[in-house]
């Protein structure tokens, strides 16, 4: 068994920016492993643009973002191997992986970050009745077959779900020449964008069908239609207003799952709301040494987010492998009225006042809402919004003075407020 | 037109098995199976279960081969390499009436001849399964009950078969049977004229259609369908042990049950539907099946389903197995082989196979192999058997279903193998791929590279399970 002192799991944006940031720490030991045959991960099918507003300025598409993270990887000289599976990684941070020309190998971490990324739900998982014909795609998978493989999933299309890559894929199969028929939202709001809302589906005057789903699938052995319904606010399917709606393909855009199953393997404790692990501010799990960042921590909407984190992630490893380990209690973060997450969870009751960024989704449409931070009652951050949606992931940057209140306070809690509150 | 001494129509687990028994003899022995795979029908969507023999009338032919079948289990499993564990099962009752169920079970058992049946009480079942019901008052406790994966027996069995000379055609539809000077005439589909000595009507849920068009003793198949819950591995907790509840007159009622590779499987109920092709699952169904599982153990979480399937029992109204010559010379039926067909399945298969061969004077093949080899499955394997197998194959330390953990090597074998998997159902049955809690979404792309490789297949001439099951519609614009 060799060992590492900075093994990276996945080499997408998480794992790039983690990689980068670790070696600007002042980091030389670095191993990224990578499960596809080139680094970038989901980017690299992502052709559009639209990447890189927040960190570069500019609009750039997902190879190309992901190349700026590629070339100063190479730069400098980090280690990855791709086409490279991990098999496993243990409660000490012995990591198992297999490829083909090392077979299988076992490696012990000094510390590991955790930025496998996150999938897409599948068809099963929200149990749609009916027949089970080709067809019948996520909107990753179809994304994948357009733009890397060159074939067209299907010429009539509906997609269940408006979450983001359902939205682009509604414009990229409309420019390859297929008719999409409608977008089906369970909810009465999306989980995607609003940009994407607007350049997707109403430049290309697709409908967009807000509290419908689908309830059953037609068609022996290809799709040959779908039936929605019109939902109660209880998300019940109306029987009264089912209609047919006749397509070959059916996209699926119903919510990504952060891939847990190595923390879950190592004993790291997972949030039943984030689907990623339990953090505290350091981005550390509750396994010392193992870090978690990027949608594998909890599903982001911008990538440029998923960098800035993952390289927070990456110099909180650098430090616990130079010695710092806070040993101190952790205070559990509340989220209150209308916040359904709050990321990270936990606080170390330290002395460490470094700036912390929280991020946070909301759980329904906000219009005029403040959110806030509120230390024993008192509130010491707050951050006003026209509206706010469950699409949109929110963050408060808590400065040096803000983190020392929150350290000293014994209640925090995230909330929203109504403005004139 | 070749004479054939033998015609077996269907491939499901009974047509494959009565195929491998019959390969121990000397006979041309041609399969025909009109769907792209073996075990497309009943075969690749039941339980699973490996049943104790408690539940048949006794005398019925479903009691006998249920006993004889059940007792096979452990040697055929290890002869033929497929899944199989003998994990017990429980009956559980929740009040008087049903208590009265499992003694009458328990009696009917023994009749049987199943051994080690025991009723216990509701605590010592819980012991067994923690998350069992507190309602539970008793239950019949069978450790002779097992599971098996089906899909992967019949594939073993006709993997033998097939390496024992069976031939095998798939995507081949029986369009008419008619009598002939020598035996029975078989006309396929696609105009296609076959003839055998013997016919082995195997068809499954279509077996009457078969018989009804060429004898004079009539029956008929109805179709039941019932739906499923597949579970993810993480919820493989809930129960080692296969759990009823006490039987009804459509069946053995809705069951919680591991599945060899470790998924929990939630179901079925029962439905006699019109149309024998009808495999949707329906809002009504699932929500049935999902509620009376709860009833056996409350903390079942919806989120831990993958996905949902139905299948259909080929239930014959005379309520047992038809097995035997018809009034026509040469026509064999093994028909209405619903539960515990996958149980009976290999005793069947030995009287069928002793009945035919004693019919055409058949003499055993001195060569006959009886060892089948499955594709190594690199997820179960130690630590030390992945290192060797990866130097030994490099492609075995190519990952390509990242839920189940299946490299290359194990996709390439399927699809070089007698009967090779030419379909991604066809591949999903035989290693897995795509079985998962991702069902596919990321291995699809390189699944149709490889196939369209070993295949020198166009992408757009790969389809999910033949026929028109086409995956793309074709190129993008260029």
């Amino acid at each position: 068994m060799t060992e590492r002192r900075l093994v990276i799991i996945g080499g997408g944006p998480a794992g790039l920016s983690a990689a980068l940031a670790a070696y600007e720490a002042g980091e030389r030991d670095i191993l990224i492993l990578e499960r596809d045959e080139a680094l970038g991960g989901i980017l690299n099918q992502c052709i559009h643009n639209g990447f890189g507003l927040h960190i570069f300025k500019e609009e750039l598409t997902g190879p190309e973002y992901a190349e700026r993270f590629i070339r100063e990887v190479a730069d400098r000289g980090i280690e990855y191997k791709l086409k490279t599976m991990v098999l496993t990684i243990s409660h000490d941070r012995v990591v198992t992986y297999v490829n083909q020309t090392e077979g299988y190998q076992k490696i012990r971490a000094g510390a590991i970050v955790l930025a496998c990324g996150c999938r897409e739900r599948p068809r099963g998982a929200i149990n749609i009745a009916g027949t089970r014909p080709a067809g019948i795609f996520t909107a990753g998978t179809a994304q994948r077959l357009v733009n890397i493989e060159g074939y067209l999933p299907g010429r009539e299309i509906v997609i269940l779900g408006s979450g983001d890559i359902g939205l682009i894929m509604a414009r990229r199969m409309t420019f390859e020449g297929a008719k999409v028929k409608a977008v089906v939202e369970l909810m009465p709001y999306s989980s995607g964008l609003n940009r994407n809302i607007v350049q997707c589906l109403q430049d290309y005057d697709i409908p967009l069908l807000f509290s419908h789903t689908v309830i059953e699938i037609k068609g022996r052995e290809r799709v040959e239609g779908v039936v929605i319904a019109e939902v109660d606010e209880n998300l019940r399917p109306k029987p009264e207003t089912a209609r047919e709606i006749s397509c070959d393909t059916l996209l699926l855009s119903v919510g990504l799952i952060p891939e847990n199953e190595l923390a879950r393997n190592a004993e790291v404790e997972l949030s039943p709301v984030t689907g990623g692990a339990v953090v505290d501010e350091n981005l550390m799990t509750s396994v010392p040494g193992i870090f978690a960042a990027g949608n594998v921590l909890h599903v982001h909407d911008l990538v440029d987010y998923v960098s800035e984190e993952s390289a927070h992630a990456a110099r909180s490893a650098v430090k616990y492998l130079q010695g710092a380990d806070s040993k101190a209690e952790k205070e559990v973060l509340r989220t209150g009225k209308g916040v359904r997450y709050v990321v990270p969870q936990l606080l170390n009751r330290d002395e460490n006042y470094e700036p912390i960024t929280f991020r946070m989704r909301v759980d329904n449409v906000y219009r005029q809402v403040r959110l806030v931070l509120k230390v024993d009652g008192e509130t010491v951050l707050a951050k006003k919004k026209q509206i706010m949606t469950p699409g949109e992931m929110e963050s408060l940057e808590a400065a040096s003075e803000i983190v020392r209140k929150l350290k000293a306070g014994k209640q925090i809690v995230f909330e929203l407020e109504e403005e004139n509150a | 037109m070749i004479m054939q001494d033998i015609i077996i129509i269907g491939s499901g687990v009974i047509g494959s098995a009565v195929a491998r028994e019959l390969a121990k003899y000397q006979a041309k022995v041609l399969v025909l199976e009109k769907e792209s795979d073996v075990a497309c029908g009943a075969t690749k969507a039941n339980s699973g279960i490996v049943h104790a023999g408690y539940d048949p009338e006794p005398g019925s032919l479903k009691a006998k081969y249920n006993v004889l079948g059940n007792r096979m289990f452990d040697e055929l499993s290890k002869e033929l390499e497929f899944p199989f564990k003998r994990n017990g099962a429980l009956v559980v009752a929740f009040d008087e009436d049903s208590e009265k169920v499992l003694e009458r079970l328990l009696a009917r058992g023994r009749t049987n001849g199943v051994e080690d049946l025991r009723i216990i009480s509701g605590d010592e079942a819980r012991r067994m399964v923690p998350g069992l019901s507190q309602e539970v008052t008793k239950a019949l406790y069978a450790p002779t009950s097992g599971i098996a994966s089906p899909y992967e027996m019949a594939v073993a069995f006709a993997e033998n078969a097939a390496e024992n000379g069976v031939k095998f055609r798939m995507l081949a539809e029986v369009a008419k049977l008619e009598r002939s000077e020598n035996g029975i005439k078989v006309y396929l589909a696609d105009g296609e004229e076959l003839e055998a000595k013997i016919v082995i009507n195997c068809a499954g849920v279509f077996a009457d259609e078969l018989n009804n068009q060429i004898s004079e003793r009539k029956f008929t198949i109805v179709p039941r369908k019932g739906q499923y819950f597949l579970l993810d591995k993480v919820y493989a907790e809930y129960t080692s042990l296969t759990l009823f509840q006490t039987p009804t007159a459509m069946g053995k009622g809705v069951l919680i049950t591991p599945a060899t590779h470790g998924n929990i499987i939630v179901g079925p109920n029962a439905q006699d539907i019109e149309d024998k092709r009808d495999l949707s699952s329906t809002v009504e169904g699932l929500n049935e099946v999902w509620e009376k599982a709860k009833r056996t153990i409350p903390g079942l979480n919806k989120r831990a389903v993958i996905t949902n399937f139905s299948g259909i029992r080929a239930h014959s109204l005379g309520d047992d197995f038809i097995i035997g010559f018809s009034d026509v010379p040469g026509f064999y039926n093994v028909a209405g082989i619903e539960s515990p067909g996958l149980t009976a399945a290999p005793a069947i298969a030995v009287d069928v196979a002793k009945e035919v061969a004693s019919a055409l004077k058949l003499k055993p093949k001195a060569d006959f192999k009886p060892y089948r080899k499955a594709i190594p499955h690199f997820a179960a394997m130690s630590e030390e058997e992945k290192a060797a197998i990866i130097k030994e194959n490099p492609l075995y330390g190519k990952i390509v279903c990242r839920c189940e953990v299946v490299p290359e090597g194990e996709i390439r074998e399927a699809i070089r193998r007698p009967l090779a998997a030419r379909d991604l159902d066809g591949l999903k049955r035989r290693t897995r791929v795509g079985m998962g809690r991702c069902q596919g979404g990321f291995c699809l792309p390189r699944l149709m590279e490889i196939l369209s490789e070993e295949l020198n297949l166009d992408y757009t001439e790969i389809t999910k399970f033949g026929r028109n099951s086409k995956v793309v519609v074709g190129r993008v614009k260029e």
